[in-house]
């Protein structure tokens, strides 16, 4: 399959990417690359295979319920770019 | 309805419950989950989406999740699967949000809503899910900005979802108390709906009678009291039919309910329509419990409000009015089941209950966890009445005593102030024959057919024996007494 | 001081012909001249000297316990996507060009508490994104074997370092071949263990279900000494596995009698005629040793390729959405609004490479594409998986070529993604069903090293360490140094 430069911007929407108009093409020709290159797993016969998201078939452990982070604020604000009075600020959210 | 049938629209109203889980640590870091605290102090690496980091699942919010979905009688997904739900949001860290998308923990389900009509009405849930909740924005603070506190994130949520199967404000309403009702009962959640432990969202559509399609809907969000959800929810209603009838269409939308203005707003952050783009969350693996697991969290589950409403009104003869009341909380069930065992009188302890220690309970502005006086302490005393040993007047005062600490043994308390009732009628019937013959002109009404003047005379007993005759007694050795004196 | 193995450094060390700081400050000088060929980001020569002195404290100070740590003075090199404390910690991104890390990775920690000393930070394709370290913020790496060409990627700045000297063994992360591929460019090996194997906790993510840390060093005893201490269960990582470590170097000795060793077709596909005269090279060698050879068919391996570069770009796009200029990395001067913040951060900070990938991972996942991609490429994982364990059924190891072909020139390929993306033809399978592979340098041509990929069944790195360093028993591959190092 190829993609249009309408699904292409909408999936740079979606990954809060910017694409320049002039580069929009070879964006669109690379990715095709790409799906040209993954079309090939379409051939294969999956009828009734399970899916597989990770490679352990194991199943998750769980974590007893204790509070056992201290406060790091100071430390983790250090190397925001925007901290005041506490907060992370951002250009205003209008909801 | 009727205002609705007659208006020829109905309305469908779904609704999604976030109900936040009373545990001590976050879903998915050791982060403590407490409410109020300096913005930011309680937002781990985890929670802040750090590079590097990654999510392990706490234990707690399992038994919590399944004792819900036994209490609403759901299939228990055995195996659950967490998910990634992916869109930009300055209060969602990850740019995802873990979630429980195609194998939530709870399955289907239903509840018994019962409504102010006295209809009861089921309720049939889609699922619950277990997830993490996001930040909060705060745009007060800058001129200009926004701050984001990322206290909240992390914290975990059970989403209720309901089908769309309610038809009105009120009946929506009712499911919703129904439901923080058993997430109270269960533990699951401290439900406090003003620190946003509940928050509702309403999938509200309307369309003409008749009409087998589902009318557009429009979601309005993070409504976080039962009033506020009412009017959210009828103004939205007529907002749908006015737009409706005026020949427009309604947008499939997110909106806010603005309690200041009474109405509901298009979120604009949120229009354009996202592709969430759910898959498997690969840092976390399926959570797999057995039939062990789930018979345990069963064993451990209170008896729910319905079948203890049920139970009370069968086995404890009360009325439907006060065994709705009595069972509607869990510690106010208990309190009262205690205070009715200890009186070996269920009735008398629901009037009690009631009437003086909700009444003193609402006038000091405290929660039945808070009575000063324990089901046991008032069970005794209500066992005292019962028995003929006191008065209820007398009652009334020993109840005033222990709340202020003056008494903390009922008996102790009835016999260091001679207040055990007058009922022997050796000492009974010289007070009742001198008040007689004090007033003899109301004895000659009595007998002459006035006989409401009864209460005159007993009420002078009591009153000459400082109320600590027994009241039944005195009355029945006065009316003796006057039908017999000669004329 | 270089030119010696881990082994033989720490000998020296326990016998005092030199001190850690000796070694570390010997270490530091050739950092200075080993400049050229971009292999660090970031040096950290005081700390390297505080952990030495440290080192020589615990040895010499009588009264204390003899220094029993594994690596007790051993300099190596961290790739930069390993959170180390208060150093930064890249990623080969502008993104986090600014990002001091306020935690270290588990297998920063276990080093550390082995007693080994950081010398720095490699450089890395960007987000661990590419196979020949073009794809850096801070620039392309240089083989040490001929400067004009790649060292391979992504851990191409780990792989040149040790190749080089620079350090004695260094860490590595691989998705889809990263250090098995730099290790056959230079020559040295590596070892990519079962998924789970070694903690991921503060290893920045690239593709959560495939990113595996693994060791980069001269020899499979020294990977073996390396891995020994990086495996292990972390109660931080949900996906790490519980299981005890065997003694890796205590196995390399084991007999290789009997042992049976798979030779696969599908992985002989378009090798250059050097690569496939040094495989039936070391086939001689094995079967000198007493290895059976027998042929075994792995039918799905070719879907291998499709399958990733659908599942690592989904994983990766979600992954990295935390990137977004608000609580840590690069953020774009004076944004207009919300969304201007989000996006000009992430086209200014991302580079070419890491924004394709996100862009066909959010195409893979988007509504209406997500079964035909994402979801046939995870069934199609499974099958790849299912074909290893039969064939782990017929033999104990699979041994194939690591790369088509030895290093390529620098610029050769950039513009061409999809040339890049066959570098990892036959190291990608592994990845995808998450059992341990190893790198081992074989016979060099026209001057380039070659390397041969060992794949073992789960859990079983012993015997792919033993079976290579049964190889470098009777070969001198492994030491031979880069023309680089000629004085």
């Amino acid at each position: 399959m190829k993609v249009s430069k309408e699904v292409v911007e909408q999936v740079a929407e979606l990954s809060q990417l910017n694409i320049p108009e002039n580069e929009i093409n070879d964006v669109i020709e690379s990715l095709n690359q790409v799906l040209a290159l993954v079309e090939e797993m379409q051939s294969v016969d999956t009828t009734d295979v399970p899916v597989m998201a990770n490679p352990l078939d194991a199943t998750q452990t769980l974590r007893a319920d204790k509070v056992t982070e201290p406060d790091q604020r100071g430390r983790f604000q250090e190397i925001a770019p925007d901290a005041r009075d506490g907060l992370y600020v951002v250009p205003r959210v209008v909801e | 309805m009727t205002e609705q049938a007659e208006s020829g629209w109905e309305t469908v109203i779904g609704l999604e419950i976030h109900v936040q889980l009373n545990t001590r640590s976050k879903i998915f870091s050791g982060a403590s989950t407490q409410f109020g605290a300096e913005p930011n102090s309680q937002a781990c690496a985890i929670d802040l989406g750090m590079p590097g980091v990654l999510p392990v699942v706490n234990a707690a919010v399992f038994p919590k999740a399944v004792a819900f979905g036994l209490g609403v009688g759901a299939e228990i997904g055995m195996t659950s699967v967490f998910d990634r739900k992916n869109y930009f949001y300055p209060d969602l860290p990850k740019g995802y949000q873990i979630t429980q998308m195609d194998y939530p923990i709870v399955r289907g389900g239903k509840v018994d809503v019962l409504l102010p009509s006295g209809i009861t009405k089921t309720v049939r849930l889609t699922r619950a899910h277990l997830e993490e909740d996001a930040g909060k924005s705060l745009h007060e603070e800058f001129q200009g900005a926004t701050g984001i506190d990322l206290n909240r994130a992390g914290t975990p949520l059970l989403e209720i979802v309901s089908e769309p199967e309610m038809s009105s404000a009120v009946e929506a309403v009712a499911y919703a108390r129904t439901i923080h009702q058993l997430v109270t009962y269960l533990d699951v959640s401290d439900g406090d709906m003003s620190q946003g432990s509940f928050r509702c969202d309403a999938n509200v559509s309307v369309r003409r009678i008749g009409t087998p399609d589902l009318g557009t809907r429009t979601e309005t969000k993070n409504v976080n009291s039962f009033r506020f959800l009412e009017r959210a929810i009828d103004f939205e209603v007529a907002r749908q039919i006015q737009i409706l009838e005026g020949g427009g269409r309604i947008i499939q939308e997110t909106r806010l309910y603005d309690p200041d203005k009474d109405e509901t707003r298009p979120m604009r952050s949120k229009e354009t329509a996202t592709d969430y783009r759910y898959f498997p969350e690969p840092d976390l693996l399926p959570v797999v419990i057995n039939e062990k697991f789930v018979a345990d969290v069963r064993a451990t589950m209170p008896e729910l409000p319905a079948a203890r409403r049920q139970r009370f009104e069968s086995q404890f003869k009360l009325s439907n009015d006060d065994a709705t009341f009595l069972s509607s909380s869990l510690p106010l069930a208990k309190y009262f089941e205690q205070a009715g065992q200890t009186a070996e009188d269920f009735r008398l302890a629901a009037n009690w209950v009631r009437v003086e220690l909700l009444g003193m309970l609402n006038k000091q502005g405290l929660d039945i966890g808070e009575s000063l006086i324990s089901a046991t302490q008032l069970g005794e005393l209500l066992r005292r009445i019962k028995d003929g040993t006191i008065s209820g007047k007398i009652g009334k005062s020993i109840f005033d005593a222990l709340w202020a600490g003056d008494a903390t043994s009922v008996d102790e308390y009835i016999e260091s102030h001679g207040l055990r009732q007058v009922s022997d009628s050796d000492t009974l019937t010289p007070i009742i024959e001198k008040i007689i013959n004090d007033n003899t002109q109301q004895a000659e009404q009595y007998r002459s057919g006035k006989t409401k003047l009864l209460g005159f005379f007993v009420g002078q007993v009591m009153k000459e024996t400082g109320g600590k005759a027994n009241p039944q007694q005195v009355n029945d050795l006065v009316k003796t007494a006057l039908d017999q004196a000669p004329p | 001081m270089h030119k010696l193995s881990i082994a033989e450094q720490r000998q020296c060390l326990q016998r005092g012909d030199f001190s850690a700081l000796e070694l570390t400050q010997h270490y530091l000088a050739r950092l200075e001249t080993g400049g050229a060929l971009n292999a660090f980001i970031t040096t950290t020569p005081e700390l390297a000297i505080s952990q030495a002195k440290r080192v020589d404290a615990a040895r010499i100070n009588p009264g204390r316990a003899p220094d029993t740590t594994p690596l007790g003075g051993i300099p190596i090199a961290h790739k930069d996507i390993f959170c180390t404390e208060g150093i930064r910690t890249s990623a080969g991104s502008r993104m986090l060009d600014n990002f001091i890390a306020p935690y270290n990775a588990t297998v920063v920690d276990k080093l550390n508490d082995a007693g080994a000393i950081t010398l720095g930070k490699t450089n890395m394709d960007e987000f661990a994104m590419g196979s020949s370290n073009e794809n850096s913020y801070y620039g392309a790496v240089k083989n040490p074997w001929d400067p004009a060409r790649v060292p391979g990627g992504s851990s191409g700045g780990s792989a040149a370092a040790v190749a080089a000297r620079l350090c004695a063994a260094s860490t590595g992360t691989d998705t889809g071949g990263s250090i098995r591929q730099p290790a056959a460019f230079c020559g040295i090996t590596g070892i990519k263990p079962t998924y789970g194997r070694v903690s991921r906790w503060g290893m920045i993510a690239y593709a959560s279900s495939l990113d595996q840390g693994g060791p980069l060093a001269r020899s499979a005893e020294d990977a073996a000494l390396m891995l020994s201490v990086m495996a292990g269960y972390d109660p931080r990582d949900s996906t790490s596995i519980d299981t005890a470590v065997p003694d890796y170097r205590g196995a390399l000795n084991n007999s290789i009698k009997g042992l049976k060793i798979g030779l696969c077709s599908q992985y002989m596909e378009n090798i250059d005629i050097a690569t496939e005269r040094s495989l039936f090279e070391a086939v001689k060698v094995f079967e000198s040793l007493g290895a059976i050879i027998s042929d075994v068919e792995l039918s799905n391996t070719r879907h291998a390729i499709p399958a990733y570069y659908v599942i690592a770009p989904a994983e990766c796009s979600a992954n990295l959405s935390r990137y977004d200029g608000v609580r840590f990395g690069y953020r774009c001067e004076a944004p207009a609004d919300l969304k201007d913040l989000y996006k000009r951060s992430r086209t200014e900070a991302f580079g070419k490479e890491v924004k394709q990938r996100i862009l066909v991972g959010s195409f893979a996942l988007s509504a209406g594409y997500y079964d035909a991609y994402y979801r046939k490429a995870q069934q199609v994982r499974r099958l790849i998986k299912q074909g290893f364990i039969a064939a782990f059924q017929q033999v104990d190891v699979l041994l194939t070529p690591t790369t088509p072909g030895p290093a390529f020139k620098l610029g050769e390929k950039t513009n061409d993604p999809i040339a890049m993306y066959l570098q990892d033809v036959y190291t990608i399978a592994s990845n995808l069903a998450g059992i341990p592979a190893l790198s081992f340098p074989s016979n060099p041509h026209g001057g380039l090293p070659t390397g041969l990929q060992l794949m073992g069944n789960y859990l079983d790195e012993a015997t792919l360490l033993n079976v290579a360093h049964q190889f470098q028993q009777q070969t001198s591959w492994h030491k031979l140094s880069p023309a680089w190092e000629a004085p």
